[in-house]
C-alpha cells in the first residue's frame, strides 16, 4: 500500500486554479522528486497536503486513512512533517526552543508533566538531532542570528523532531552554498537509508538527479510527466514546459 | 533565567520587609501595585506570549470583583468569591478565545473591545444584581476565624501572598512547553501549526489563563478599594493595561512588574492631573513603540550588558564582529 | 409607519457619516495593514479645527471647510505617516495598533488639557426646518447629510476606479509584493492612502460636528462605529464599510427609539458579534487566505 496517496488534488485561488486534479502516489521508503517551473503549483501542493491550505477538491490520503482538510497539526501528529521554501523559524526563541517546540505533545501523567519528565527525553532527542546536522553548538543562539545555511539546517531538524514516516522537503537546496548541499544531500540519503521517505521539491536538477529514483514533474497546476529522472531529462512535454513557448 | 530568579527572590524579600514600615497612602499605592502587577501578568500571558491582542482585561477583571463582592454581601468567604470570580473569568476567556481562532488581529480586537463595552452595559444596568452606576459598597476584606486581614497592613501581605501564587505559576506554565507553544504562536502561527502545535487548544488556554489571572487580580482589588462600580471597569481601563504591559516589555517576564510600578507611581508624582498624565503617558507608549518595542526592560537588559562589558573589557574587544 | 421611516431617514443620515469614517478607515488596513484605533480622533481634530476655523476665525464657511480638510490631511495624514507608519509597518500588525490606540489617547487628552474638557457648540450647516413629504417629516440637515457623504463617496469610488492611482491602490491592496515588483511605490501609495483617510474623516467632522457637540472624547464612539461599520460590512471591501455604516447609523437610531436608549450603543454590537461569529469576513467580505 502507498504511504501517501493524492487523488485529484485541486485549488483555485479566487478564479486561478494553482493546482488542478493532480494525482500521485508515494511508496514507503522511497525518495520522490517534485519539479516543475516556477508557479507550477509544488508549493501549493505540499500546502493542500500538510494542511495550511484546505484544497478546493480531490483527495489525500496517508497510511490509507483520508487526511483531507485536517488542520495542520493534525496532520503533523500524524506522521508528515515539512521545511519550506522561505525559511520558517521562530526568530526570537533558541536553537533548541526551536526544536522543542516541533516535539509531539505525547500524553502523559498529570503528575509525570509536573516533574517534567517529557522534558528531559525530548530535550536529548533535539540535542541529537543538532548534533547529526553539526550545529549542535549554536544551541543556544537565537534562530534570527543563524546564517542563512544553518537556519535551513535547523528547519530540517525541526522537521525531524517527532520522528516523522514522511517528510516534504520544500527547496532544501535553494541558496546554499555547494559544501552545504553536500552536506544536505548526505543527510537526505543517510535518513532515507534509515528508513525515512522523502518528496523532495527542488530546482537544482543535478541534485534531484542524484537523490531520486522517481520524479513527477508539474506545470500549470497540472501533472505534467512522471519518471525515472532520464525518462524526465528525455521527455519532450518536460523541456517544453521548462523552455517552450 | 538565573538573573530573573534572582530578582524574583531579592523583590520577594524586599516586599514583605520594606511596606511594614510604610504610612497607610503609601502602603494602599503599593498594594494596588501588587494587584497591577497580577492582572499585568495575566496579559502579557495573552498578549506578549501568545500575541493574542486582548481590549476586555477590565471586564474579566470585573468578574472577581464583583464576585466577591457580591457573594461577599451573603457571607460567602472572600476565597470562595475569589475562587468563583477566576472561575466565570477563566470561562468566558474560553468563549471569547473562540473568535481568536477564527480570525485576525483586526477581528479579535474588535470582539475583546465589544465584550468589554457589552460587560460594562451589563454591570450598570443589571441593578439588582450589581447595584447599577452606584455598584457595590463594603467589600468585606477576608477573615479566617480570629485571623483578619481588615488591617492595611495585614491585607498587604494577604494580596502579596496571591501575587507570589501567581508570579511563581505563571513562571512555571511559561517555562514550560505550553509557554513555548504560545510564544511560537506569536512568532510565526503557521509554522507552529505545520509542526503539531494545536492552534485552538493553546490560543484558548492562553486568553483563558490571561483572564483568570484579571479575574484574581479583580477579586483582590475590590476589597482593597472597598467598593466598586462599573467605572472601574470601563475599555479605558482595559486599554491602561495594555498600556502598562507594553511599557513593561511585551512577552518579558520582568514587564509587568515595570510596568504595574510606573502606571501606579506616575499618576502620584502627577497627582491632581489626570489629562496630563494621560498625555505623557501616550507620548511614552508611541515613542517606546518607534524607538524601543522591547519596553523598559529593553533598557534594564542594556544597562545590564553594559555593566558586563565593562567588567570584563577583554573578551568584548577579543570578540569578532 | 411614518415614523418608521422618519427614523431610518435620520439613521441613514447619521450612517453616511460613520461611513465615511469606515471607508477610510478600510482603505488604511487594504493598502498598509493598519489598524487606526485613532480614527474617532481624526474626527475630532479637524471638528476642533473647523470650530477654531469658522467660529472663532470667522472664515467663511468654505474657506474653513477647505482649511479643515488641509489641516487634517497634512497633519493625521502625511505626518501620521511619515512619523509613524513608515517605521512602524516593517514590524507587522500589533505595534502599529499600539501605536495608534496611543495616538488616540494623545489627541484626545491633549484637546481636554490644552484646549477645553467641555462640549463646544456648533452652527447647523444646512437649516433644521422640517421638511414634509405626506405624513413624514425629515429635516434638510439630514437629507443634506445624505447628500453630501454620497458625493463625496461616489468622488473616491471614481477615483479609485478610473484614476491610475486609484488602480495601484487596489493593485497594492491585493497583493503587496507583487504590486511593488510592477514598479509599483507601495510607500509613496500609503501615504496618499493616509491622506485620503485624513480628508474623509475632516468631511466627516464638518457634517458631524453640528449633530453631535464638538467635545474632545466623542471620538470613542465614533472610532467605535466605524470599526463596527467596517467589520461588520466587510473589511477588504468599500462597498462593505458604506453598507456597514448605514446599517450601523440605521439600527442605532431605530433600537434607541423602539427598545432602549441605555443599550443604545449594545445592538450594534450584537450585529457585531452575529457577523464575527457567523460570517467573520463581513457581510460583504472576501475571506482572506494564507498566501502560498
Amino acid at each position: 500500500m502507498a504511504l501517501l496517496e493524492i487523488e485529484n488534488l485541486t485549488k483555485h485561488f479566487f478564479r486561478l486554479s494553482a493546482l488542478s486534479r493532480v494525482s500521485l502516489s508515494v511508496e514507503p521508503g522511497e525518495l520522490l522528486g517534485v519539479i516543475g517551473p516556477n508557479g507550477s503549483g509544488k508549493t501549493t501542493l505540499f500546502n493542500c497536503v500538510t494542511g495550511v491550505l484546505r484544497p478546493s477538491d480531490g483527495h489525500v490520503r496517508f497510511r490509507g486513512e483520508d487526511i483531507t482538510g485536517l488542520t495542520a497539526d493534525t496532520v503533523y501528529r500524524r506522521g508528515i512533517a515539512r521545511t519550506f521554501q522561505l525559511i520558517q523559524l521562530f526568530p526570537e526563541m533558541t536553537v533548541l526552543e526551536n526544536m522543542l517546540v516541533a516535539a509531539q505533545e505525547k500524553r502523559g501523567t498529570l503528575l509525570s508533566r509536573l516533574l517534567r519528565r517529557e522534558e528531559a527525553e525530548t530535550t536529548t532527542r533535539a540535542l541529537e538531532l543538532l548534533e547529526f546536522l553539526g550545529i549542535a553548538g549554536l544551541k543556544e543562539s537565537l534562530a534570527s542570528n543563524l546564517s542563512y545555511g544553518q537556519q535551513k539546517l535547523l528547519d530540517f531538524g525541526m522537521a525531524l523532531m517527532s520522528d516523522p514516516q514522511l517528510i516534504l522537503l520544500d527547496e532544501p537546496m535553494a541558496g546554499v552554498n555547494p559544501t552545504m548541499i553536500k552536506n544536505l544531500v548526505g543527510h537526505i540519503l543517510e535518513l532515507n537509508a534509515r528508513g525515512y521517505t522523502f518528496v523532495v521539491i527542488e530546482h537544482n536538477m543535478e541534485v534531484v538527479m542524484s537523490l531520486c529514483r522517481r520524479i513527477v514533474v508539474l506545470s500549470q497546476g497540472e501533472r505534467i510527466a512522471e519518471g525515472t529522472p532520464a525518462e524526465i531529462a528525455d521527455n519532450p512535454l518536460v523541456l517544453d514546459a521548462y523552455f517552450g513557448r | 533565567m538565573t538573573r530573573g530568579r534572582w530578582g524574583l527572590m531579592a523583590a520577594l524579600a524586599l516586599s514583605v520587609v520594606v511596606p511594614l514600615g510604610l504610612d497607610q497612602y503609601k502602603l494602599y499605592v503599593l498594594s494596588l501595585t501588587l494587584v497591577y502587577v497580577i492582572l499585568a501578568i495575566g496579559l502579557n500571558l495573552t498578549l506578549g506570549y501568545a500575541g493574542q491582542i486582548s481590549l476586555c482585561h477590565a471586564a474579566f477583571m470585573s468578574f472577581g470583583s464583583y464576585a466577591v463582592a457580591i457573594l461577599g454581601q451573603h457571607g460567602v468567604a472572600f476565597e470562595i468569591g475569589l475562587v468563583v470570580g477566576v472561575a466565570v473569568a477563566f470561562a468566558w476567556g474560553l468563549v471569547l478565545g473562540f473568535p481568536a481562532l477564527k480570525v485576525k488581529h483586526h477581528y479579535l480586537a474588535m470582539v475583546t473591545l465589544g465584550f468589554n463595552i457589552i460587560v460594562f452595559l451589563v454591570l450598570r444596568n443589571w441593578e439588582s444584581l450589581t447595584g447599577g452606576s452606584f455598584g457595590i459598597s463594603n467589600v468585606a476584606r477576608p477573615a479566617w476565624g480570629p485571623l483578619s486581614f481588615k488591617s492595611d497592613r495585614a491585607f498587604y501581605l494577604y494580596i502579596l501572598a496571591w501575587a507570589a501564587v501567581v508570579v511563581f505559576s505563571a513562571y512555571w506554565i511559561l517555562t514550560s512547553r505550553w509557554g513555548r507553544a504560545f510564544r511560537a504562536i506569536r512568532e510565526n502561527e503557521m509554522r507552529a501549526e505545520v509542526v503539531g502545535v494545536s492552534l485552538r487548544n493553546y490560543k484558548l488556554m492562553a486568553f483563558a489563563i490571561g483572564a483568570a489571572y484579571a479575574g484574581m487580580g479583580g477579586a483582590l482589588f475590590a476589597p482593597l478599594l472597598g467598593y466598586i462600580d462599573p467605572g472601574a471597569y470601563t475599555l479605558d481601563r482595559s486599554i491602561q493595561f495594555l498600556m502598562m504591559v507594553v511599557l513593561g516589555g511585551l512577552g518579558r517576564f520582568e514587564g509587568p512588574f515595570i510596568g504595574a510600578l510606573v502606571v501606579t507611581v506616575l499618576p502620584e508624582v502627577l497627582r491632581g492631573s489626570e489629562g496630563l498624565y494621560l498625555i505623557i503617558y501616550a507620548l511614552a507608549v508611541i515613542l517606546m513603540m518607534l524607538f524601543m518595542p522591547k519596553g523598559l526592560v529593553g533598557l534594564w537588559d542594556l544597562a545590564w550588558r553594559s555593566s558586563r562589558s565593562r567588567t570584563s573589557p577583554s573578551i568584548s574587544s577579543a570578540s569578532p564582529r | 409607519m411614518a415614523d418608521f421611516v422618519q427614523l431610518s431617514v435620520a439613521g441613514v443620515s447619521i450612517g453616511a457619516i460613520y461611513a465615511m469614517a469606515a471607508i477610510g478607515f478600510v482603505l488604511l488596513w487594504q493598502t498598509s495593514n493598519t489598524i487606526n484605533f485613532a480614527q474617532g480622533e481624526f474626527v475630532v481634530l479637524p471638528a476642533f479645527a473647523m470650530v477654531l476655523f469658522f467660529v472663532i476665525f470667522r472664515l467663511p464657511f468654505a474657506a474653513a471647510m477647505l482649511a479643515t480638510v488641509l489641516v487634517s490631511t497634512l497633519l493625521l495624514g502625511w505626518g501620521v505617516k511619515q512619523l509613524l507608519v513608515t517605521r512602524l509597518l516593517r514590524m507587522g500588525v500589533l505595534p502599529l495598533v499600539i501605536a495608534t490606540i496611543g495616538l488616540s489617547l494623545l489627541i484626545r487628552y491633549s484637546l481636554q488639557q490644552f484646549w477645553t474638557p467641555l462640549a463646544l457648540p456648533f452652527p447647523a450647516i444646512f437649516s433644521r426646518d422640517p421638511i414634509r413629504l405626506g405624513t413624514i417629516v425629515v429635516s434638510l440637515e439630514e437629507i443634506g447629510n445624505i447628500v453630501f457623504a454620497a458625493v463625496v463617496i461616489g468622488a473616491l469610488q471614481l477615483f479609485i476606479t478610473r484614476t491610475k492611482l486609484g488602480w495601484a491602490m487596489q493593485a497594492v491592496a491585493q497583493n503587496r509584493t507583487l504590486a511593488s515588483v510592477l514598479g509599483i511605490n507601495v510607500s509613496r501609495l500609503v501615504t496618499i492612502t493616509f491622506m485620503l483617510n485624513a480628508a474623509l474623516t475632516a468631511v466627516a467632522a464638518i457634517l458631524i460636528a453640528p449633530v453631535y457637540l464638538v467635545k474632545y472624547d466623542i471620538g470613542i464612539g465614533l472610532g467605535l462605529k466605524a470599526f463596527y461599520a467596517a467589520i461588520i460590512g466587510g473589511f477588504n471591501q468599500i462597498r462593505g464599510a458604506l453598507l456597514g455604516g448605514l446599517l450601523v447609523g440605521v439600527v442605532e437610531t431605530l433600537s434607541a427609539a423602539y427598545i432602549s436608549s441605555h443599550f443604545r450603543d449594545a445592538f450594534a454590537l450584537v450585529i457585531l458579534i452575529a457577523v464575527l461569529l457567523l460570517k467573520p469576513e463581513g457581510i460583504w467580505g472576501v475571506k482572506e487566505e494564507w498566501a502560498s
